[in-house]
């Protein structure tokens, strides 16, 4: 047992370091610390940034303008970007569509479509979830049907995450509805400005947009967007569901979030005494810290068993279903220690220069409430639950 | 023993009930919750005539109730519909203007709007180390200080205010009546609908009310607390229902989604902590006049807040996304239900009082 990081490791981390501090605009760091919706133009910003360093893409082969760094390196640059307050990489064309075009896409689409996922030229969204398709994906019903060259594309994709950024858009469509439903969903690419497409935005229970619905009405879709076979979609997704999973446990971000979260208690009065020294209050803080050690330990364990096996096993279930779950502590404690404080709604109505909460914490109840999401998507904790029972304990 | 309302208790609810499903929908609520003036003026003249502040109001004082179980007949029926009228803001006020003797007659009619200002950004719950002050000055007083998230602030006409009188011996906070147009109001709305206001007074001229107003506002603070217990349960039920419905009705696998055993003893636990909350809000409401008011008070309004909280969580998760939207009326329950925790005393604070109790007795 050696839980100690290699020298090149460590001199690794130190690199990521001072790229941090040389390179992350400190306006856009500030609004992360803040918790403060980031723009189009901040997230393309950073992205540019880390591309320029040929870091964009931390996981992809140098082939293909990768980092090709391994799973350790990866998880210590997520660690020191969370604590920086860098931005998280915007997951969908680079940890989501490219390694599926890298494993399942012909050449020509790789040379087309990755140095645009790099460039920033494309944004590219994720089509999934529909109205009834949610921890049931395979039921999805949006149907492409073959017509000479094209697909002809119809049915309803919903909470496709920064879709109003994007000009390009992955689905997973019904071309087959014999055998089982698995068995007849495809992959395809499809751009957002053919006719038929329309895009609405759903919005959330804190008040934000960061969720659409997309309409699709008679789209045509050249067959060359097919990835992979046709009826090979389910395969292509459980593959993606596998690298949507690095970073699942989130622990930078929590790491972090705890830090501020001890800044607040310590600044924060109550009745004559500072928060944190209060008993109760000092206990709850305690115990996440407890928890998110031990997460620390399963999520380097887990990675580790990754890099030896080459991907994370289901046991990373646990991963997603623990991080949340002490993510979503540190959020409601962040939003109790505000007292009355956090309920100002921050809106044109509440004049900026009015201080009620700490500046750092005018957002901390909507992040509360919108992180409520994160045991809800990518496979909700019951669903997660349902894979550890079945795949894990085999019950 | 028997624990069905009185007839009079019974209409009372049915009344407000049926006055907000049909005048008080989820449209209306929200348009009225989220813009300024954060309240539907015009509703909150209907329910006033419906008797809700009367039903607040003692028969010696010229209403019809006041009682513990008054309060929870009226806020019960407003927490089922989400409603942000200022209700609670009147019901303290009543209690306090009734203590210093004062005239009623504004407030139950609704011809003046009351707020009530006690917390302070440092102390935000409780009475304990009030910073804002009162000097002699012109006919009566002159208050200097701030009281941070006031509810109902935004829309008073005159305000009641904790505040210690300089140079007094002990240090017990009085009650002074100040009018807003001689203070700084900076209203906004709040994240679950409903509006408050920052006060900031400097040398604000103030009638004395109270000169010991500590039992008078604690009072306040306790009925405060016991209406937002009953406003949790009547919102609670409306979204462990919704819930309910969602889970029959709702297929993935091919099945109704409550056919899963997981997500049926979820339920079942809700099932069993609402109905705790329930009776903890009985109690507090029949102690209400008691010795151990305080206390019962202190130990519903920590359940209750662990208790909506829970709730609001697990309300969201067994739905899945669709409770995370605006548009889902679900949502709207479980933020109100969340952040009746920082009112008057979150989950810790009233523990603090209970464990607080032990010591004494």
């Amino acid at each position: 047992m050696d839980l100690s990081y290699t020298a090149e490791e460590t001199a690794f981390r130190g690199e990521v370091r001072a790229f941090l501090k040389a390179r992350l605009p400190y306006e856009i760091a500030e609004k992360v610390r803040r918790h403060v919706e980031l723009s189009k133009a901040d997230m393309e910003r950073w992205h540019a940034i880390l591309n320029e360093n040929g870091w964009l893409a931390a996981s992809w082969p140098k082939a293909y303008g990768g980092a090709e760094w391994t799973a350790v390196q990866v998880h210590i640059f997520d660690e020191e970007a969370a604590m920086a307050y860098a931005p998280r990489i915007v997951p969908f064309g680079i940890h989501m569509l490219g390694p599926v075009l890298i494993k399942f896409g012909t050449e020509q689409q790789k040379a087309e479509i990755l140095p645009r996922i790099l460039s920033g030229a494309d944004w590219w969204c994720q089509g999934y979830s529909e109205p009834g398709a949610g921890s049931d994906l395979a039921s999805l019903k949006t149907r492409a049907v073959r017509e000479g060259d094209h697909y002809i594309v119809n049915g309803q994709k919903t909470w496709t995450t920064l879709g109003q950024h994007a000009n390009r858009i992955f689905c997973l469509v019904r071309t087959s509805t014999d055998g089982k439903p698995q068995q007849g969903i495809s992959f395809l690419l499809v751009d957002l400005d053919t006719p038929g497409i329309e895009m609405r935005p759903i919005r959330l229970i804190e008040g934000g947009h960061e969720v659409n619905e997309v309409f699709f009405t008679d789209v045509q879709v050249p067959c060359s967007n097919l990835v992979g076979e046709e009826n090979q979609g389910w395969t292509i997704a459980k593959y993606l569901l596998t690298h949507e999973r690095t970073n699942i446990a989130g622990v930078g971000h929590s790491n972090q979030a705890l830090e501020q979260l001890k800044a607040l208690a310590k600044t924060q009065r109550r009745n004559g005494q500072r928060l944190i020294d209060n008993p109760l209050f000092a206990a709850r803080l305690a115990q996440i810290e407890i928890d998110l050690e031990a997460m620390k330990i399963t999520n380097l364990r887990m990675l580790a068993d990754a890099q030896k096996n080459g991907a994370p096993g289901p046991e990373s279930s646990i991963l997603k279903i623990k991080g949340t779950v002490i993510r979503q502590a540190i959020n409601d404690l962040a939003r109790r220690a505000l007292g009355p404080a956090a309920a100002p709604f921050p809106s044109e109505d509440l004049d900026p220069n009015l201080t009620i909460a700490p500046r750092d914490h005018t957002n901390t109840a909507a992040d509360y409430f919108n992180n409520r999401k994160i045991s809800i998507y990518g496979g909700s904790n019951e669903i997660q639950k349902n894979i550890l029972s079945k795949t894990v304990l085999e019950l | 023993m028997q624990f069905e309302a009185t007839e009079d208790r019974r209409m009372l609810a049915d009344t407000l009930n049926r006055f907000l499903s049909t005048e008080y929908g989820m449209d209306v609520r929200n348009a009225a919750a989220y813009s300024a003036p954060y309240h539907a003026p015009e509703k909150w003249t209907q329910l006033c005539e419906l008797g809700t502040l009367l039903a607040l109001t003692s028969e010696e004082q010229g209403g019809f109730g006041g009682t513990g179980f008054d309060v929870t007949a009226v806020f019960e029926p407003l927490g089922r519909a989400l409603c942000p009228e200022p209700a609670l803001p009147a019901l303290m006020a009543i209690r306090l203007l009734a203590a210093a003797g004062h005239d009623l007659e504004p407030a139950m009619s609704g011809t003046t709007t009351y707020a009530v200002a006690i917390g302070e950004m440092e102390v935000p719950y409780g009475l304990d180390g009030l910073s804002t002050t009162a000097r002699p000055g012109g006919d009566g007083f002159r208050l200097t200080g701030r009281k941070s998230v006031v509810y109902g602030g935004h829309i008073a006409d005159r305000v009641l205010v904790a505040a210690h009188r300089e140079g007094s011996a002990d240090d017990k906070p009085g009650v002074f009546a100040v009018n807003a147009k001689d203070i700084t109001v900076s209203g906004y709305g709040l994240i679950d609908g409903g509006g408050a206001a920052e006060l900031f007074l400097e040398d604000a001229p103030a009638e004395l009310l109270l000169a010991d107003g500590t039992a008078g506002l604690q009072d306040a603070l306790d009925a405060g607390a016991l209406a937002l217990c009953a406003e949790a349960i009547g919102a609670m039920d409306v979204l462990f229902d919704m819930t309910l419905d969602y889970l029959k009705t709702r297929k993935q696998f091919g099945t109704p989604i409550g056919a899963f055993q997981a997500l049926q003893h979820r339920m079942v636990d809700l099932k069993t902590e609402i109905e705790q909350a329930r009776s903890i809000t009985i109690l507090a409401a029949s102690r209400m006049g008691a010795p151990d008011q305080s206390r019962a008070v202190s130990m519903a309004k920590n359940l209750i807040g662990r208790t909506a909280q829970l709730v609001a969580e697990e309300s969201i998760q067994l739905h899945g996304g669709i409770a995370m939207t605006w548009e889902y009326p679900g949502s709207h329950y479980a933020k109100r239900l969340v952040m009746i925790d920082h009112q008057f005393g979150d989950a810790d604070y009233h523990l603090e009082r209970v464990m607080a109790a032990h010591q004494v007795a």
